[in-house]
C-alpha cells in the first residue's frame, strides 16, 4: 500500500468510524422510545440520541486531540522552555529539534510539541490533519533515549501524523470513551426505568419481533463497552509496524528505533498520566500489560500492539543485523 | 456516423488524460522546487549560527587562531558559493572545518562544560542534520519527479511540454565519501 492508498483508507475509516457511531446512538435512543416512551407520534430520545451522535462525532473529529492532550495532562513544550534548568532546557531544545528535523525529512510542517510529566517513556501523535498534529511524548522518553534514538521515536510519529493514523485513531478514541460514558448512564437507566416498562408496552403491542429488538438493545448497551475496546484494538495493531518501517525510511537509522523500543519496553512501569481510552495511539502499549510480549489468538484480540519482539526483530532486519537472542537486555 | 462519436470520444478521453497527467507532472515540478529551496533555506541557518559559534569559542581557544579562522574563511567561501556543485564542494569543506573545530574543543573543559557551547553545538549538529534530510527529501521528491516523467505512457507529456529530468544532490568531495572521523553527535 502506498502512502496516498493509506491516507485514502484512513480518511475512509474514520468516515465510516463515526457512522457506526451516530448509528448506533441512534439504535440505543430509539430503544428508549419503544421500551419506555412510546415511538408515536415522533421518536423523541431517538431523535436526540442522533443530535448528540452528530454533534459529538463532529466534536471528537475537530476537538478529540484536546481531549486526549487534556486527559494526558500534556504541556506544551513553550510552557516548560520557559521555567525548565538549563539541562532540560538543552533536552526539550533538543526534541524541538529533533521534530524539525523529522518534519523536513517527511516534507511537513512542524506538529505541536507536548511534554506528559511521566517518568514511564512513552509518546504519542494526534490531530485530524498534518496541519492540525501534535506530538507528545513523556518526559521519561527524554531522560531515557539518546538523541538518536528520539528521534527515530519521533519519525515514527510523524509517519502516523503523515499518513493520517492520527485522524482515525483520535476519532476512535474520542468515540470509544463516549461509548463507554453512554452505556454507563444507559446501564443505570435502565435499571431505574425498569418497573415502568409494562404501560408503555401495552400501546405499541410488541410481540416476537419486538422482543428480538429488546434482547438486541439490551445485548447492545451492555456489550458496548467491550465492542468498543476491540474495534479500537483492531484499528491500532498493524498500524505500528508500518509506522515503524516509515519511521525508519525517514531516518534511514532503524537500528536506533529497534533499540528506542526496547528501552520503551522494558521499562515495564506503566504510563500512569495516559488513560485507557488513549493506549491506541502509543508507541507502546500504556498499561504495561504482557500481551505485548505473547503472540496468538488471545494476545492477538485484546492487545493493543503488535509483539514488541517481532518489531524490533523487523526494525533490526531493516539494518542487516540478527534478531536479539534476549530482547530484555539487548 | 457511429465512428465519428466514437472517434470523438476517443479524442476527448486523450484529452483528459493529457490534462491529468499534466498537472500531476507542474505538481511535482513545484513540489521539487520547494524541495531544493528547502536546502537553501537550512545551508542559510547554518551560516547564521556560525559567527555565534565562533564568538562564544573565541575567548577560551586562544590558542586554537588558526582552526577559528579556517571556520570563518569556509564560511565565507560557501556564502559566496554559485551553483549547485560548487555550494555542494564549499559546503563540504565547511563542514570539515567544523568538525576540527569541534575536535579541538573537546580539550578545553571549560567549553565542554559551558551551556552556550552545548546548546551552540547542538544547534549546529542539528542544522547539519536538517540539510541532510531536506536533500534527502529533495532526492525522493526529485526521483519520484523523474520517474513520472520518464514512465510511459506520461514521458509523452513531459517531451512535448519539454519538463526537464531534475537534477539529483550527490557526494562530489571524494573525502565526503569517507566515513568521517569527528564525532559531531551529543551522544554521553
Amino acid at each position: 500500500m502506498n502512502l496516498l492508498e493509506q491516507q485514502a483508507s484512513n480518511r475512509r475509516r474514520t468516515v465510516l468510524v463515526m457512522g457506526v457511531f451516530v448509528a448506533f446512538l441512534f439504535f440505543l435512543g430509539y430503544g428508549v422510545d419503544a421500551f419506555y416512551l412510546g415511538v408515536a407520534p415522533i421518536p423523541v430520545a431517538g431523535l436526540v440520541a442522533l443530535v448528540v451522535g452528530i454533534a459529538s462525532a463532529a466534536s471528537g473529529f475537530y476537538h478529540g486531540d484536546k481531549a486526549v492532550l487534556g486527559s494526558s495532562s500534556a504541556v506544551p513544550l513553550e510552557d516548560l522552555l520557559a521555567k525548565a534548568s538549563p539541562e532540560q532546557q538543552f533536552r526539550l531544545e533538543q526534541f524541538a529539534n529533533v521534530a524539525d528535523e523529522m518534519a523536513i525529512a517527511a516534507g511537513l510542517p512542524r506538529p505541536r510539541l507536548f511534554v506528559i510529566p511521566d517518568a514511564d517513556p512513552n509518546a504519542f501523535a494526534t490531530g485530524r490533519d498534518p496541519e492540525h498534529a501534535s506530538i507528545a511524548v513523556t518526559q521519561g522518553l527524554l531522560d531515557t533515549l539518546s538523541r538518536d534514538e528520539l528521534q527515530g521515536v519521533v519519525a515514527h510519529e510523524m509517519s502516523h501524523v503523515r499518513n493520517y493514523d492520527i485522524r482515525l485513531m483520535t476519532v476512535v478514541a474520542a468515540m470509544v470513551g463516549a461509548i463507554v460514558l453512554l452505556s454507563d448512564w444507559a446501564t443505570r437507566g435502565m435499571r431505574w426505568g425498569a418497573g415502568s416498562r409494562g404501560r408503555s408496552r401495552d400501546g405499541k403491542g410488541g410481540g416476537g419481533a419486538g422482543i428480538v429488538l429488546l434482547v438486541l438493545w439490551v445485548v447492545a448497551i451492555l456489550l458496548a463497552p467491550l465492542i468498543a475496546q476491540v474495534l479500537a484494538m483492531m484499528v491500532s495493531r498493524r498500524r505500528e509496524y508500518l509506522a515503524d518501517a516509515s519511521g525508519a525510511e525517514l531516518t534511514r537509522n532503524p537500528q536506533a528505533l529497534a533499540e528506542a523500543l526496547r528501552k520503551v519496553e522494558f521499562a515495564a512501569e506503566p504510563t500512569r498520566s495516559i488513560k485507557r481510552g488513549t493506549a491506541n495511539l502509543c508507541i507502546a502499549d500504556p498499561l504495561g500489560r504482557k500481551a505485548g510480549l505473547r503472540e496468538g489468538f488471545w494476545a492477538d484480540l485484546f492487545a493493543s500492539h503488535p509483539p514488541m519482539v517481532k518489531r524490533i526483530t523487523a526494525l533490526r532486519e531493516m539494518a542487516f543485523l540478527p534478531a536479539p537472542a534476549n530482547p530484555a537486555t539487548s | 456516423m457511429i465512428g465519428l462519436v466514437v472517434l470523438v470520444i476517443f479524442v476527448v478521453l486523450i484529452a483528459l488524460w493529457a490534462i491529468a497527467t499534466y498537472n500531476r507532472l507542474v505538481g511535482l515540478k513545484n513540489q521539487t522546487l520547494n524541495g531544493w529551496r528547502q536546502i537553501d533555506v537550512q545551508l542559510k541557518r547554518r551560516h547564521d549560527l556560525i559567527p555565534n559559534l565562533v564568538n562564544t569559542v573565541k575567548g577560551a581557544m586562544e590558542f586554537e587562531r588558526d582552526t577559528l579562522t579556517q571556520v570563518v574563511e569556509a564560511r565565507a567561501r560557501a556564502v559566496a558559493a554559485t551553483g549547485p556543485a560548487d555550494a555542494a564542494r564549499k559546503e563540504g569543506e565547511l563542514t570539515q572545518a567544523l568538525g576540527r573545530l569541534f575536535a579541538l574543543a573537546e580539550n578545553y573543559p571549560t567549553l565542554r562544560s559551558n551551556e552556550n557551547v552545548k546548546m551552540l553545538q547542538e544547534e549546529l549538529a542539528s542544522t547539519e542534520n536538517k540539510v541532510g534530510f531536506a536533500r534527502q527529501f529533495y532526492n525522493d521528491i526529485a526521483t519520484k519527479f523523474n520517474i513520472s516523467q520518464q514512465t510511459f505512457p506520461a514521458n509523452l507529456v513531459a517531451s512535448s511540454f519539454g519538463f526537464k529530468p531534475a537534477e539529483l544532490f550527490e557526494i562530489t568531495e571524494q573525502a565526503e565519501r569517507e566515513v568521517p572521523t569527528v564525532d559531531l553527535s551529543m551522544r554521553k
